[in-house]
């Protein structure tokens, strides 16, 4: 319905989970848990980031398109479009 | 015999019973009249009915007197005879009575009467019914006889007296002394009782004591003794940081306990490999003990457990992702986070479950984020963003009339110079096509990708496990190479830590090279498909599984275009790369060990087959030939085993949206108020079973799943998991026995 850009989500998620897996870990205070702490915002960072990633570049060229219901393409059309 | 003697003077029998007094005594009277009734049928004939003893546990006990007392008196004056009177055992009477006859010749007179009301054993401490019997006889002989019999069958002999005063007086003695008895047991058990409660109130004080004190002496008792048998000596192993702090505590205990020598601790030399102590906190315990329970980590091995904080809940959310189950099982945990210090709830909660709090917690919290990116909410999509296909797009152009001439004929309004455009809009078409697919080279009709997730024009369609299936078998593959390899990359901590640089370039290089040149190159051609093919080539696509199997087989497919220029030769360099590394591997870290050591023992005497360095040779190859095929079958079991994710998320997938179509749906079909009153049912049979099949079922499916690639696939690139745990001594775990 609406066209979304490619290149502004990469930047904003990528910007995002750099600041998370990159950034943060300098700004953890000192303490016993530092260790843990760090360890623990790169590896949500990587895994996070990898994970939208894989679902942006899986949709960014499809091969084919969604198989509709006349009912639903009916809805979509005169309801939503 | 006896039967001429006897005259039954019954007044003296009722008096006696009269004197006795009522109650339960003057049953026993009444036994006597029983007694002497039997007797006069038995085999004696005589029935005499004489005095009956009874013996009881406190005392003895003479009751109801028979004729004996008139009797005695005219026997006595006819011939000069004795009693002996006892009890036996109920079982035992006939063979005593055959065994009297037979022994004394009928020279004697015996009644047996039995006990009114049964008394203890107290040799055995069971209930009998006792049989009371009063043997009259005369002569020494028989007399001995008698007793000797009776000692023989173990019966009980009491004394009775001859004449009738003394036996009253027996009786009122034995009386009197029953009662006293009596009057000490109550006493007794009312002091006992008092005793008993103040005890209660301080049992579980002394239990814990106790258990305490028990648990010093099991550690004092691995002690051993000095020289001089004055002191204990014990071997501990301790964290080098805290030999200050163990320090300080035995000299405090010394202090304490007030004795004049002081306890030290003194470091020796062992060549014991140390016990792993690993410390955690409250967040991390959790992590920690699902690691542990694989293997404990062998000492200073790298720990994968803090890594595994992330990860296991990552790999439980790929497999659990929905919003809304996500949500519950987050808020689930939260609560027990936020009361984990009132004791009613730990007592009251699962233990499993208590302890696993935090675990819980992150894996709903990664949940929720998987299931935004897979955009289900228990099972409905959600529109955060517009969605990028559109239909109307699709309507408008040629792509949905196939041949529009006879498809707009039948329509009879047909002005000249102004055919009515027969796209999918008008009714008839639709009508006549129950399915319509959308076109993304059709332009304008795919807008670009959906920024967060997956569109959810997806959920709408009927194909939507085509391209579901397609992007999580990719992705589960992908994800897994990246935690296999980051698996591997982990072994070099342990390597450099271990002073083993030479298996850096002779095993994880070989390692690494082998995996990424197979599966990495893998991950590239997924990676490079998603985004160079795109639409305008869709029916000419490249397979990517044909290609990696014509990779290893070294042979091309016709039907099968290459992803880019020059693609058959990089795989064969890559093939190549890979075979060739392994050799290295198998024969690297053997071979460089025994040069190592043949150059530190120069060839003094020469190597025979059964030398040392044979051996160790042998067992090196040995152990490096099962790791090298472990590695190189497994990465290739392993990148499959991780399709697990797929399968077990497409399952979650599926399940819910049964649930959601065959219950929760059906609660929509009225719009009345009657509706409104039918769906608060549907509505509790679908949260009943969303949370015993969804969030309990799967949830321990996908926990479990999640556990297996945790501790197969990505320890054991690694990881060797076989030390033993250091338990130091805590009160705190002996008392919970």
């Amino acid at each position: 319905m609406t066209a979304h850009s490619f290149a502004l989500p990469i930047v904003l998620f990528s910007a995002f989970w750099g600041l998370v897996g990159v950034a943060a870990p300098w700004f953890v205070p000192k303490g016993p848990n530092r260790g843990v702490i760090i360890t623990m915002l790169v590896t949500t960072a990587v895994c996070c980031y990898l994970f939208w990633l894989i679902a942006i570049l899986a949709q960014a060229n499809p091969l084919f398109g969604p198989q509709l219901k006349n009912e639903t393409i009916w809805y979509v059309r005169f309801l939503w479009e | 015999m006896s039967y001429r003697g006897m005259a039954w003077p019954w007044g003296s029998w009722e008096s006696c019973g009269r004197r006795l007094g009522d109650g339960p005594w003057s049953n026993k009277v009444a036994m006597g009249q029983e007694s002497w009734v039997r007797l006069g049928g038995g085999p004696w004939g005589s029935g005499v009915a004489m005095g009956h003893r009874c013996g009881r546990r406190s005392g003895e006990e003479p009751w109801g007197r028979g004729l004996a007392m008139g009797q005695g008196q005219e026997w006595n004056r006819a011939r000069p005879h004795s009693f002996v009177a006892g009890v036996i055992h109920p079982w035992r009477v006939s063979a005593f009575e055959r065994l009297l006859w037979r022994a004394c010749r009928g020279y004697l007179v015996a009644s047996f009467v039995e006990m009114p009301e049964p008394m203890e054993d107290p040799a055995t401490g069971e209930t009998i019914t006792w049989v009371i019997f009063l043997i009259s006889y005369w002569g020494e002989q028989i007399g001995q006889k008698i007793r000797k019999i009776s000692d023989c069958f173990h019966c009980q002999v009491y004394p009775y007296p001859e004449s009738e005063a003394s036996r009253e007086e027996t009786m009122n003695g034995l009386h009197s002394q029953i009662q006293d008895l009596s009057l000490v047991l109550e006493e007794t058990e009312q002091y006992l009782a008092q005793v008993l409660d103040k005890v209660a109130v301080a049992l579980p004080t002394w239990r814990v004591q106790v258990q305490k004190m028990k648990a010093i002496y099991l550690v004092l008792n691995q002690c051993s003794f000095d020289v001089t048998q004055k002191c204990l000596i014990a071997e501990v192993w301790c964290p080098v940081r805290d030999l200050t702090q163990v320090q300080d505590a035995l000299r405090q205990g010394s202090y304490k306990s007030g004795s004049s020598v002081e306890c030290f601790v003194q470091r020796i030399p062992t060549s014991e490999s140390p016990p792993t102590l690993i410390r955690t906190n409250k967040f991390t315990a959790g992590f920690q003990s699902i690691v542990d329970a694989y293997g404990v980590a062998s000492y200073q091995e790298v720990n994968p457990a803090p890594y595994a904080i992330i990860t296991f809940p990552f790999i439980f959310a790929i497999m659990f992702g929905d919003v809304g189950h996500g949500l519950l099982m987050f808020l689930f945990a939260l609560w027990m986070v936020v009361y984990e210090n009132s004791p009613s709830l730990r007592q009251a909660s699962n233990e499993t479950f208590f302890e696993g709090r935090y675990l819980i917690l992150l894996m709903g919290a990664f949940s929720i984020y998987t299931g935004f990116i897979y955009n289900e909410c228990f099972s409905k999509a959600t529109v955060i963003f517009p969605s990028a296909w559109s239909v109307a797009t699709m309507a408008n152009h040629s792509s949905w009339r196939w041949d529009p001439q006879p498809l707009c004929d039948p329509l009879p309004r047909s002005l000249p110079g102004l055919t009515p455009p027969c796209s999918a809009h008008s009714s008839a078409y639709l009508a006549t096509h129950p399915t319509l697919t959308l076109d993304p080279n059709v332009t304008g009709v795919f807008r670009g990708p959906y920024p967060f997730g997956i569109d959810p024009i997806w959920s709408l369609a009927t194909n939507h496990l085509n391209f579901l299936n397609s992007f999580k078998m990719k992705m589960s593959v992908v994800l897994g190479i990246v935690h296999m390899g980051f698996g591997v990359l982990l072994g070099v901590f342990n390597h450099v830590h271990f002073q083993q640089r030479h298996r850096l370039v002779l095993e994880f290089l070989p390692e690494m090279v082998f995996l990424l040149a197979l599966f990495g190159y893998l991950v590239f051609l997924i990676f490079y498909k998603w985004i160079t093919f795109s639409a305008a080539d869709s029916l000419v696509a490249p397979s990517i599984l044909i290609h990696f199997i014509d990779m290893f087989l070294f042979t091309s497919n016709a039907g099968n275009l290459p992803l880019y220029r020059g693609q058959v030769a990089v795989q064969t360099v890559l093939v190549v790369l890979a075979l060739a590394s392994v050799p290295v591997l198998l024969l690297g870290t053997p071979l460089y060990l025994c040069c190592r050591r043949r150059g530190r023992a120069p060839r003094r005497c020469p190597l025979s087959p059964l030398s040392p360095q044979h051996l160790d040779f042998a067992e090196i190859f040995m152990h490096q030939a099962i790791h090298t095929i472990e590695y190189c079958l497994g990465c290739v079991s392993n990148t499959a085993s991780y399709l697990r994710l797929w399968a077990l998320s497409l399952a979650h997938a599926q399940l819910s949206e049964v649930l959601w179509t065959m219950v929760m749906r059906n609660g929509f079909v009225g719009l009345s108020y009657v509706g409104g009153v039918v769906l608060v049912p549907v509505f509790a049979a679908f949260a009943v079973l969303t949370v015993a099949i969804l969030l309990v079922m799967e949830g321990l499916s996908a926990f479990l799943h999640a556990l297996r690639l945790h501790w197969v696939e990505f320890q054991n690139k690694f990881y060797v998991g076989a030390g033993y745990k250091l338990c130091p001594f805590a009160f705190a775990v002996d008392t919970g026995e």
